[in-house]
Parts: C-alpha cells; structure tokens; sequence
C-alpha cells in the first residue's frame, strides 16, 4: 500500500533459508516492483497488419494497443505450416519493421490537411465571390498569381487547411483541367499496388473515373528487367523464398538477401545448413558475401562479361564436348534453340536476321492463320521444315495448338537444335557478330583494340523461300559463335581453350570483371554439374544492382542464358530469382476492375512513367547520349540517326508506347468535333491525324497544351526517392529552386532532336498543382501544393502480398487514423464526392477518346510483324495496327462519386480476365451484391456497394482466382480451351474455397494457383516460376512460345541486342569540361562512379526520416567510399562530403570502408532531403538526394511494341530509369552552412 | 525576523524536506534518479564530477560530524575548540575549492552544452547553481573566521543546531551575533535542505542503501525472493531412480515431506 511502510520490516527475517551450500538464498521481501513491468509490457488489444512500403517482406505482425494508442509491435508466429519436409516461413520481420509504431506520433507526422500559404490566401479570396472552378480558372488565367506559389514550392509556408476546403480545391482543378485542356493532363503517380492494395486502387479508380492518368512505376523505379518480357512474355515472375531451400546450387548475384531480404534470408541459412553451395557476386564485400563458399568481387557494371564467361564454360562442357543428357531435352522442348533464323546478307557478310516464319515460305507449312507469326525449325526425324506447336500464331485465331507439345501440324516431331553435323548443313558460313568490349570508357576499359564486328564460322542451311533462296541458321549455332566457341569449323574470334584471350572465354572476362579465369571455370562447372545432377535445382538470386545499368538486359539475358542452358527454369529449387519489392500483386486479376475502373470505362489511361519524367521534366533537352554510341556496326539500313526522344515520339506515333497527354487538343473536344461531323472516332482521328489537323502531343512535350497540369502523388515519394533526375524535376517541372548544373543542347550548341520540337526557352513549372498524399512529411511533401494526412499502416483496412511468400495478409487499423488524418480510400472518396459537387457547373456526360497502345497478352499485339511509321508514308494509319487505338469512352461526371462507390454494371456484361484469357463473373458480382448490399438508386442502381476499405478488399478477393477456388476453376478452364490441354485438375480441389477479409485477419492466408500466373502453389512444390510452363507445357507468351534467348525485331538488331553480349556502361558525359576544371581549383577530389544500392537503415521496411534507424546509423545522409579514394581526396571518416556533376549536387557525410571497391561510391537510395542535409557550394542550394546527380536515359529497345512478347504492358515492357553509369566528382566540403537563417518575408493565408 | 529564520524556519525547511521525501517516494519512483548526462557528453563530467563529489562528501561529513558532535566530546578527546577549527579551515578550505572547481566544471558543461541544457530541468541548472552559491558563500566564511581563531564561533554554530534537533526555543539567539556571510551561508544551507526532495539530490539517500546490500546481508549468489512467509520443509535427498523403484516396491512413499504437496504449500 505504501513503498515506504513496506519497506519498515526491520524486524521480520528477510532470510528464509539457504541452500545450494549457501551459495543461494530465499529471500523474503516485496516484490510489488514486478508490476511495473508487467504494466510496460500490458496491452489493451492486438491486431493484425503489416507493413507497406514496397518491402518485398510482408511479414505478419502483431499491433498492440494500449489505451487507444499504439504502442509497439512484435513480429505474429502463426503462418500455416509448410509441409514435413521444409523449414517453416517464421520468423518474419526485421528491426525497420519493429520501428515503424514511432511515426505514428512522431513529430514528421502529417496532422492536417496543408495548402501553400500562398495558394490559399489567393484561393480564398477568389472564393469568397466565385464558384469554385471558376475561382481556379481565374488563379490559373493570371500569371503572376499562378507564379507566385510554383516558385515557392518546397520552401514552407504551408497552412492549415479544413477537409472540406482541401478536397474542393483539388476537385475544382481537376474539373477545370478536364475542361481546359483534357482529361489525360490530371496524372498521378503511386507505385506497387502490392503493398497496400486497396490505397492505390482509391487513388487509380478516382483518376481513370474522371480520365486521369496512372503512371506506371516498376519500369521508372528500374527494378522491371526488360530481359524477362523480351525472353518469356512475363514482367517478372520468380519462386518464393521457400524455393531457395530446395536449390542445390545457390548463386547470389547483387543481391544482398541478409540485409535487403531480411525476413527471407532464413531460408538462405537454411539451404546453406541443407548442403546447398553458394557463390556470391557483388562488387563489395556486403553481407550476403559472407554466406558464400566463394564470393567473386566483379568490378561494377561488367557482369555481363562474367556471364558470357560463365556460358561458355557451359557450352563447351555441358553442350558441345559433352551432351548432357537433360539439358538437351530441356533446351529442345522449352528454349528457342531450335528455331531458325535467317541470316541477312550485309555488305556481303551474313547478319542474323528475323525468324525463319511459315510465311515465308511457299504454302506457308499449310498454316493460313497468323502464318507470319509461326516459327519454323527442322524435324530431326524426317529432316523438313515444321511449324511446331506453340509459337504466338497459334495463340490468336485458332484454338488448340498453342502449347508445348512436341508436335507440329498434328503429328509429332523432335527439333533439331544444331546443324553441326555435316549431313545437317549445306555449309559453313562466316556470320557478323557485333563486339562491343572495345568501346568502354575509359573508367571501364582494358585497352581492347578489337574490331566492332566479329565474323565467326556457323553451319548454315540454304532454304527456299517465296522470295528465293536464303541462308538460315539454328538459334543454338548462332548462340554458341556468338559465345566464342570452337566447334571445329575454323574461323576466327573462337577458342577451344579458356586461357585464350578471345571476346567470351574466362580470360578474356578476367581482364575486364577482375575475376580470376580458374574461378569463373570453377563457379560455371559446379553450377551446371548440380543443374544437371538435380535436373534443373541449380537458382540464381539476383538484385536490381545489376539491373540498374543502362545495358542491364545484357547482364540479365547473360543471366537467364545461363539458366536456360542448364534447365533450371520452372523447375523446384531452380531458375531466375530477381527480387526487387514487392511487385507481385496476386489477387491482379481481382483487383484491376476495381483499381482502374474497368467496372464503369474501359480502357483506363496507363502511362510509362520514364518516357513521361523524360519528357516532362526536359531531361530529354540535356541528353548527351547519342545514337551512334550504341547502335550496331551490323545494323541494317535505317533512318538510325534520331535521338533518344525522337525514338520515343516514333514508338508513341505507332502505337508501341502509350502517351500522355495524348492529343494536343482536348480529347473531349475532339469527340464533341467527330460528333458533329458525324464521324467514327477511330476514323476521324486518324484522317486528321494524317491530315495534321491533330498532332500527338508527344512531338512538342514543352507546349503549355501539352504540360501535365496535376499531379496526384500518393504511397510515393517521388522527389524524395524514385525521382531520377530530380534537380530536373524542380527546375522544369514544379519550377522552383533547383541545383542543375549543366546547361541543355540548345545553349551547348550540340545538335538537337529531329522530330521532337524545340523551344529556344524551357518551360519552367509546367504543374499547376501538385498534391501529395502521406502520412509523413516527405521531401515530396514539403515540395507539394496540397498536403493530405493519410492513415498509417496501422490505421487502415487493406490486402498486401509479396513475391517472397505464397500469402494475402491485410494491413488493419489498430487504432482510428490519428490527428486529422483519413485512409487513402476515404480520401479519395472524399474527392470523388467533391468532384461531383464542383464539375456539373463545367462538364456532363461526355466523350472521352482514349489512345490505347498496342497491348501483350491481346490479339492486337501481333499487329506489326514490320516496321512502319505512317507518318513517313510506310504504311496507312490504321488505329490498332499501324498507330495506336482510339476508343471512345463514356464518362459521367455528374456522378463521380457514386461510381466511385459502386461496382459497376461492365462487370456483369463483359466479364473478367487477365494474360490473354477471359471469364464471366456474374456470380461473383451477385455474392458481392449479397456480402457488401445494394444501391437502390442513383446513377450505381444495382450495383454492389464499395463504401468502405474493406467493402473494396471483399470485391479483390471476390474476383481474384488467387483467392476465389470457383473463378480459379473459371480461369484455369478458359486456358485449356486455348492450350488444348486439361488444366482444371490444378484449381479443382481449391473450387469450394474463399478468402474473405476476415479469414486473413485471423491468419495469413495461401493463395490458390491461378493461371495468370506461371507457378503453382500446392502441397507438393513452392511456388517457382516457368513451373506451369515446364510441367503443363503451357508456352511462354513469347513469339516462339518458348523461352526466347534470340531476339530478332529490327530495332533489337540494329541496336546489337538480337543475341546478349557484353556491353560496356554508356558514357553520360556529366563530368563535363566545365565542371571539371571548377573541381581542379586546388582542392583534391576523386571522381568515382555513383552506385545507390539499397540500405540497411531504411528502405526497404521502414523510410529513412526513422529517427530509431538514424540512431543505429550515422543520423543523416552518407556516401560510402574506400579507403584509397578517400586518402587520395583527403577525405577522413564522417567529413562532409559533396558530391556532384552536370546534373546537380548532394551533400552527405563519408564513410570510409574497405568494403568498397575502389572507383566506387555507393549512395543508399533514398535518404532523405529533410533530414541533417547542409547547404551545397556548388549550387549554393539544399543538398540533393541521391537523385540529384542521376538523369534518366531512354533505351529504344525498350520502346519497341506491336510485336508479341515485345509489346507495351503497363509496368511490363517500356522504357526504364537506369542510373547507374553516372560518375561524379566528390570533394571535402570546406564550409558546411545549414541555410538556417530567418526567412525574410512572412505572411499569413488570410 | 531573525527568530523566524533560524528558529522556525529550520522546521519548516527540515519538515518539507521529510515529508516531501517520503511523497515522492511513495509517489513518482520513477523520477528517483541521478539524471545523469553522461550518455549525451562523456567530457568535462568524470573529473569534474568526481572533484564535486568527492569535495561535497567531505564537507558534508565534516559539518554533520563538526556541528552535531556534542561538545562535550570533543572536550573529552581534548580537542581544542581552535584547533578544530584550524581543521575545519584547512579540510574544509580544501574539499571547498575542490568541490567549486568541479562545480563550475559541471555548471559550465551543463550550461552551455545544447544538448545537456535541453534536456535540464529547471531544478537541475538551479540545484547546481545554488549548491556554487553555498560553496563560495562557505568558502567565503574562511576569511571571517581566519580573524579569530579562537573557536568561539564555531561553537555558537554547534549550540545552534543541536538547538534545533533538540527543540531548544533560544536556538536562534545563540547565533544572532555572527557574521553575515555566516548567516547567508545557513539560510541558503536551510534553503537546500528544504527543495531537496523536489531535485535530483534525492540521489544521496539511495548512496546510502543499495550497493552496500550485497556485500553484507546477500552472500548468496543466487536470491531468490518468495512469496512463502515460511521456509519449506525440509526435503529429504532424491534417492536415485532405481533405490526409488526399489523402494517404492516395498514401501509406501513416505509423506508429504516429498510429495507434491510440500511444493503446493
């Protein structure tokens, strides 16, 4: 009762006895002490969430809950076992995840809704006597209003603003912009879905609702590899982390799993325990290096290099020397090794040219469906030409054949992969490779003198065609020349010893990787030896370390070769493992309609962010790449001589990329225009787009018309994070202060782009409104027009899952959205009521037009079997073949915001699908009307009700098959009518199950096998990619239909990409003449090449403004830098450092480590601007973000469309934001200034 | 007025201090601490912290031993009432500047040290600078007292505060001719005593208990603290399984001694 009292037993023995010979004593005193920690850890409820921040972990963890606030959390333990066999998921989590309960009520947290004062003062006083559009009509005519808060972005002064207020500002300018310029200028940029699914879709489904523009981000963040579109027809798809425990042989190729895969890396452990031996490749000694029996230490951005050695050694021991046995088989039935290819006669020489089709020749192999799209390869048994099965002919307008069988019109035959014996071949043949080593910069060259062509000796066959004779080739013949294989054909530029110095071989890597030869002859031999011992379980883990190079399918076709060679795809234990966030949406199928509005419109407004960002920001008008620095010396005849941006503006103009904005006029103006001419859009459009009536508006992107004018940012940080570029962005963009240091062509005198037109002046500011929706004050935040309070990950109802893991988890709200703050679907709900309250003053129904890009997995995407650009008269503009789409869209904005709350009747009339086939779903919309109930009138009459978060979640789960046995059973059915083939039996023992919302609140549940998927998830194997592929003999949706190695549409050809090879980083030219002459004013500095590697302190898991995680690490920005470097800077442990060249400056402390190679600098991605960031000397701004010193270049490979597996898909294929060639200059600050001085002017909104 | 100050007011000062104590026992243990800075700047505390305390004891211990000793005492060891207080001087004088140096070393860190002035409280900068305050308001009475070594002084200081312990209502009158730095020096002593329970100088009742604990009346290495009242029984020794088996073969087993029930107690 009292401390004190309690403590006055003078009298009474404290000592009951002893025992253990005195050495123990029982005591007899108060413990009432206990209880105060038994309080600490006491705890008023628990529930279930997770973390969202594109972590590739979605780890179960428990919330608890202490008087109404949140007050830790633990890691949960109660996944669903594994099977007997199998280590089990637990334990999940990680010390970024065990910190994340410290924003909720932490001081960076976002309270209220803010507006910029400025922008409020004047929006107030506007709307004291105006409506609200026309109050935001009138702010955006007067210049100098406008102008008044785009320059002040990012330099505070934001106010507090009501709800109410907040959203009708933001409804008012998305109405007005509808209006005035079009729909498809309203953008909004969010990335991966997976990690809160139903946030997204809040935002996606108020944007394509009023025919806004969702960015893509799996493309612009560079973690999307165009290696596994171009080889498989598949955005990436990889096993689980359970599958790393069934591999024999395990390959970490910069991937850093203890530090970035935490929550996996168990099974890594446990592999390695298991017997599975590890080879690590990463240019620094990381963590995962210690895991390894070997860690070869390649030098950064050549790995390609180690993997053509690595395949060489393969090859010769494993496919030419010796034939081993499975991978044979494999490669025959599953890889494109026995296509033919024509070879092209250039100045003389042959060049690998297209694909042999049945087109080609005469009676087309008696194929009259789609014969331009069919393959052709030789039958070993009766030595003819067969069309087999499979190839992407067969997948459109016919049902039945397209499959893996080993057949051909019918019957059955075996391919032959290899001309080589002589009755096999007419002749052997010199064939033109091109050889890139020889033009490295000099940071990465090895004084290579070698011709840029390399003719190697192939067995060749000559063939009649409809048009006469030609030579073709075995993709595996070329494949094998290209590798520098003697195959006893003499020639040149092969070897039949690996200490040859000749471009493919281990000697030759040696030079440029740094890598011994033995080791790499070591590391090949074990790897293919436990491939084929094990038939395939040999698996490659690999990062986006290696993907972020601007030649990055290079070193992941070298990758992939690998895997292909050996048989490891879509087998158990085996295959392609690239991990890079959380980019698998499971339930997709399911959530599409709701996240795109395809319930209500179709199709939705996708963008590709990097073309978009290059665009619109003018990075385009800073380029310094040209086109000669990598096209091929064995390019065929072409008008190649364009810039990056003008390769951008053909692939828009022939439908390969989509656009946006779309059309320089408003596109509701052009259906109102068509209307009254009484015309069908398609055909209008495209009559007046020949006519030059109408033009794209990707030819002039600095047109004001053509400006994006809003821009939604939410789940994002895009100027805090993914931003490449970013100093770009802050000068043309929101135009405001920036730190660009470089001056663009039109000022350097360089030569401009050809087709992309040029203002002498670059706009600055081109958005008129920028909003940013998070529940911290991001550095995207502190840049933003508006600022909206979102709920937290532990405050909100949403679905979330990960590639690592066959599981659905929810995130819950444990506690009510603290301050003022709602959840992103309430937010967005928010403003889709506002909208409808502001916009009928402006817009009714009306007719949108929708440009659509020629799409992969539709019919459409064996459009152009050719290249043709109509706008040079190739060909006629026929929208959907030659050009892009132009479908006509309803839209009603009188009722935004009860679309928004509805599922829409498109449900119920046209049905569901994904990956190219398609279902009904009337049932599941009825049970959805029965679980969520009915609208009984208004404009959604009918329809289920999507009111709240969870109401959303139930229709994800309703129409996923992932999670909905019955629509499994529906998808996998459709499939089978394709393939020819009985593929039910995978989904019937899972027809009776359904996950509903509070079935993952009670425990994480496993998804159910869905055919839009290429793994299994079953009792018997882990989820792995290709499975379905390999064991139900269901093709890649490739042109093949096979895992396709050659890649053979003219721009892969012209750009030397048609087979992989090693390509040397591009030189950006940041360190320009200028620049470097400011650096050399006395001061020593070093310039090191600028890696941004993920870190252990922040992402992925938790963000880097984490005052817990600043703790463990050095409290703000860092480089990291070795220790030579450093010593030849005269730079010390924790000096401040700037680093900096053409495209801005960043300031951060150094850490010095021998972990680092030398040459290089490693920058964790995304460390906050707002955090412990001093002054610039150099721009006399903010230090930058690690994107401050990037600028995005485009690759026209990447732009390619129209042809099967090449074909745009929204984060599928499309251009990436590489970063990791750039070099800059890093020198000791001299003066470190805060810039915290008083601000000079005040004022109030009001 | 002087009456009230150190006649009544040495009861006010001793009863807040008393009863204050016990409270802040009884209700915040968790602000029972030292506070310590060291965490946020290791420089300047460890020698000035330990100059401080080391000084501090000692003058502490020498006024405890030096006031409250009955005079009689020392009349019987034959201490004279100069040389104790030639010994007070020099001892004192000593522990003094000691104590000042480290003092000032602690205020000045605390001071001026962002972090550490941040996280201070206002009883943490005003405890410090008080304690400086009596320190050269003590060490200034050197300089009075160095006039008269006689020891006259110091004995009216004794009568005084025994006065005060042993209720003696002229206790003040005894000290009403003293100097004034004198009488400041006492005020502020009583002023000390009085806020002590609302600063970190609870500190020093804690330095009294704890560490001594185990040295003394813990020899055990283990402790294991019960809620029994009473010991258990005395258990017999575990036979070994097999004398166990044989033994309950032919006998019953003998009581609750071993039993189940003994632990249950």
């Amino acid at each position: 009762m009292s401390h004190l009292l309690d403590r006055m037993n003078f009298l009474q023995p404290k000592e009951l006895e002893q025992f253990s010979d005195g050495h123990g004593q029982v005591t007899r005193e108060s413990r009432d002490w206990e209880d105060v920690y038994r309080n600490r850890w006491r705890h008023d409820k628990v529930v279930r969430s997770t973390h969202g921040v594109n972590c590739t972990g979605s780890c179960s963890w428990k919330i608890y809950v202490k008087s109404g606030i949140v007050t830790w959390e633990t890691q949960h333990t109660d996944y669903p076992r594994t099977r007997p066999d199998l280590p089990n998921h637990e334990p999940r989590g990680c010390a970024r995840g065990a910190s994340y309960s410290w924003y909720l009520y932490s001081a960076n947290r976002v309270k209220h809704p803010l507006v910029r004062g400025r922008l409020m003062k004047a929006w107030r006083e506007l709307r004291a006597t105006m409506t609200p559009v026309e109050a935001w009509t009138r702010m955006q005519s007067d210049p100098e209003l406008r102008s008044s808060y785009v320059a002040t972005r990012g330099k505070g002064g934001f106010v507090r603003a009501s709800w109410d207020e907040a959203t009708e500002l933001i409804a008012a300018a998305n109405a007005c912009t509808v209006k005035t310029y079009g729909p498809d200028r309203v953008f909004g940029f969010s990335p991966i879905p997976a990690m809160s699914m139903i946030s997204y879709a809040a935002g996606s489904r108020y944007l394509s609702l009023i025919g806004g523009v969702c960015m893509s981000f799996y493309d612009w963040y560079c973690d999307l590899p165009p290696a596994s579109p171009m080889t498989w027809g598949e955005q990436t798809d990889v096993p689980e982390s359970a599958d790393w425990y069934n591999a024999a042989y395990l390959i970490l190729w910069g991937s850093n799993v203890p530090q970035t895969r935490t929550p996996d890396a168990h099974f890594y452990t446990e592999a390695r325990y298991r017997g599975a031996k590890s080879a690590v490749i990463c240019p620094d000694y990381s963590e995962a290096a210690k895991f390894g029996d070997v860690w070869l230490n390649v030098k950064q951005g050549t790995d390609a290099a180690l993997a053509m050695a690595f395949g060489h050694v393969i090859l010769r021991e494993f496919h030419l020397d010796r034939q081993a046995e499975y991978f044979e088989d494999y490669c025959r039935k599953y890889s494109d090794f026995p296509m033919l290819v024509r070879l092209d006669e250039r100045d003389g020489k042959l060049v690998p040219g297209r694909f042999l089709r049945a087109a080609d020749l005469d009676g087309a192999l008696g194929e009259d469906n789609n014969p331009e799209w069919k393959t052709v390869a030789i039958d070993e048994s009766s030595g003819s030409l067969v069309s087999p099965n499979g190839s992407i002919g067969y997948r459109w307008g016919e049902q039945g054949e397209w499959n893996l069988e080993e057949r051909a019109s019918g019957s059955d035959v075996s391919l032959m992969m290899s001309l080589i014996l002589d009755e096999c071949h007419d002749e052997v043949a010199g064939v033109d490779f091109p050889y890139f080593g020889a033009d490295a910069s000099p940071a990465f060259s090895t004084g290579d003198d070698r011709p840029s062509v390399l003719t190697r000796n192939v067995p060749i066959r000559r063939i009649k065609t409809a048009e006469g004779e030609t030579a073709v080739a075995t993709v595996f013949d070329l494949f094998c020349a290209n590798y520098g294989l003697d195959r006893g054909l003499g020639g040149d530029w092969v070897s039949d010893s690996y200490d040859k110095d000749v471009p493919g071989t281990p000697a030759w890597a040696e030079r440029i990787t740094g890598v011994s030869a033995d080791k790499i002859v070591h590391v090949a031999r074990e790897f293919a030896y436990s491939a084929e011992k094990t038939r395939g379980k040999s698996m490659i883990i690999i990062g986006a370390a290696m993907n972020h190079w601007y030649h990055m399918d290079m070193n992941y076709r070298g990758v992939i070769n690998m895997l292909v060679m050996c048989g490891c795809v879509g087998q158990s234990g085996g295959g392609w493992a690239h991990y890079v966030g959380q980019e698998k949406l499971r339930p997709q199928t399911g959530w599409l309609p709701l996240a795109f509005a395809l319930d209500w419109a179709r199709p939705p407004r996708h963008m590709n962010s990097t073309s978009a960002w290059y665009a619109h920001t003018d990075q385009w008008r800073y380029e310094t790449l040209t086109t000669d620095e990598i096209l091929s010396p064995t390019a065929p005849e072409g008008d190649w001589d364009i810039s990056m941006i003008d390769y951008n503006i053909r692939a828009e103009r022939m439908g390969w990329l989509p656009s946006a904005p779309q059309l320089r006029t408003n596109p509701l103006a052009v259906a109102k225009s068509a209307k009254e001419a009484g015309k069908e859009i398609p055909g209008y459009v495209a009559e007046k787009l020949k006519s030059g009536k109408l033009s794209m508006s990707c030819e002039d992107p600095d047109a004001p018309e053509n400006w994006p004018r809003n821009l939604f940012v939410w789940r994002s940080n895009l100027l805090g994070s993914s931003g490449k570029g970013h100093e770009y962005f802050l000068k043309h963009l929101l135009g405001t202060d920036h730190g660009v240091l470089g001056r663009d062509l039109g000022e350097e005198g360089r030569e401009r782009p050809k087709e992309a037109k040029w203002h002498e002046e670059a706009p600055r500011g081109k958005l008129d409104l920028l909003v940013c929706i998070d529940f911290r004050m991001s550095t995207t935040a502190v840049y933003s027009d508006v600022v909206l309070p979102t709920a937290s990950w532990y405050e909100k109802n949403d679905l979330n899952t990960s590639d690592m893991h066959p599981f659905i988890h929810p995130l819950q709200a444990a506690v009510d959205p603290a301050y003022e703050s709602k959840s992103d679907w309430e937010i967005f709900k928010a403003i889709a009521c506002k909208f409808q309250e502001v916009a009928p003053e402006l817009l009714g129904v009306e007719t949108d037009i929708v440009a659509l890009p020629i799409l992969h997995d539709t019919p459409a995407e064996i459009a152009q079997d050719q290249v043709r650009d109509w706008k040079k008269g190739e060909c006629d503009l026929i929208p959907g073949k030659t050009a892009p789409n132009f479908v006509t869209v309803e839209r009603d904005y009188t009722a935004i915001g009860d679309r928004f709350c509805a599922l829409g009747p498109l449900m119920d009339k046209i049905g569901n699908g994904g990956k190219g086939i398609s279902w009904e779903t009337g049932q599941e919309v009825q049970h959805l009307r029965e679980l969520n109930g009915v609208w009984e009138d208004g404009p959604a009459k009918g329809c289920p009700k999507i009111i709240t978060d969870i109401d959303a979640s139930e229709v994800v789960l309703m129409l996923a098959p992932e999670s909905n046995g019955e629509v499994a059973v529906k998808a996998w059915e459709a499939l089978s009518k394709t393939t020819g083939r009985e593929l039910e039996h995978l989904a019937r023992p899972k027809e009776d199950e359904k996950i509903r919302f509070h079935d993952i609140a009670a425990q994480p549940r496993k998804i159910i096998s869905s055919p839009t998927w290429s793994g299994l998830e079953s009792e018997n194997v882990c989820y792995n990619a290709g499975y379905t592929n390999v064991h139900e003999l269901i093709p890649w949706r490739t042109l093949t239909g096979r895992q396709q190695l050659y890649q053979d549409h003219l721009w892969m050809r012209a750009f030397g990409e048609g087979l992989m090879s090693y390509r040397p980083p591009v030189d950006l030219k940041s360190i320009t003449k200028e620049i470097n002459l400011d650096a050399r004013d006395g001061s020593p500095h070093v310039v090191l090449n600028f890696i941004t590697p993920h870190q252990k302190w922040g992402i992925h898991s938790t963000y880097s403004d984490n005052l817990l995680m600043l703790t463990l690490n050095r409290g703000g920005p860092v480089i990291w830098i070795s220790e030579n470097d450093a010593t030849e800077a005269g730079i010390v442990d924790n000096d401040w450092v700037e680093l900096y060249n053409s495209n801005g400056a960043l300031t951060a402390r150094a850490v010095v480590s021998q972990r680092i190679k030398d040459g290089t600098t490693f920058m964790y991605h995304a460390q906050e601007k707002i955090v412990n960031t001093p002054g610039s000397e150099r721009t006399g701004k903010r230090g930058g973000i690690h994107n401050s010193v990037t600028r995005a270049v485009l690759k026209p490979t990447h732009m390619i469309g129209g042809y099967a597996q090449q074909s745009y898909g929204f984060n599928y294929y499309g251009t990436v934001g590489s970063n990791r060639d750039e070099f800059v200059i890093v020198r000791k600050m001299r003066k470190v200034d805060w810039l915290d001085g008083e601000a000079k002017t005040k004022e109030a909104a009001e | 007025m002087h009456d009230f100050l150190f006649g009544i007011f040495p009861y006010i000062a001793l009863g807040v201090a008393i009863m204050g104590t016990i409270a802040r026992y009884e209700r915040d243990q968790f602000t029972w601490k030292t506070s310590s800075s060291q965490l946020l700047r290791r420089r300047q505390l460890v020698i000035g912290s330990i100059l401080f305390h080391v000084g501090v004891l000692v003058i502490f211990f020498g006024h405890l031993v030096g006031l409250l000793t009955p005079i009689q005492v020392f009349e019987f060891i034959g201490i004279s009432h100069g040389a104790k207080q030639i010994l007070a001087l020099v001892v004192g004088g000593i522990a003094g500047v000691m104590a000042l140096i480290g003092g000032g070393m602690l205020f000045h860190r605390r001071w001026t040290d962002p972090r550490i002035r941040q996280t201070s409280s206002f009883w943490d900068i005003t405890i410090l600078a008080l304690l400086l305050v009596q320190l050269v308001l003590g060490l200034g009475t050197i300089f009075v007292s160095i006039d008269h070594l006689d020891g006259h002084e110091m004995v009216t200081f004794m009568f005084w505060a025994q006065g005060i312990f042993t209720f003696d209502a002229a206790a003040a009158s005894y000290i009403a001719d003293a100097a004034l730095v004198f009488k400041l020096h006492l005020l502020l002593g009583l002023v000390i005593i009085l806020v002590f329970p609302f600063t970190r100088l609870v500190h020093v009742l804690s330095g009294f208990a704890v560490p001594f604990r185990y040295l003394l009346t813990r020899p055990g290495y283990q402790v294991v603290r019960s809620r029994r009242s009473t010991p258990l029984p005395k258990r017999s020794r575990p036979a070994s399984p097999k004398q166990a088996t044989a033994k309950s073969k032919s006998a019953p087993p003998s009581g609750a001694a071993a039993g189940p029930a003994g632990w249950r107690r």
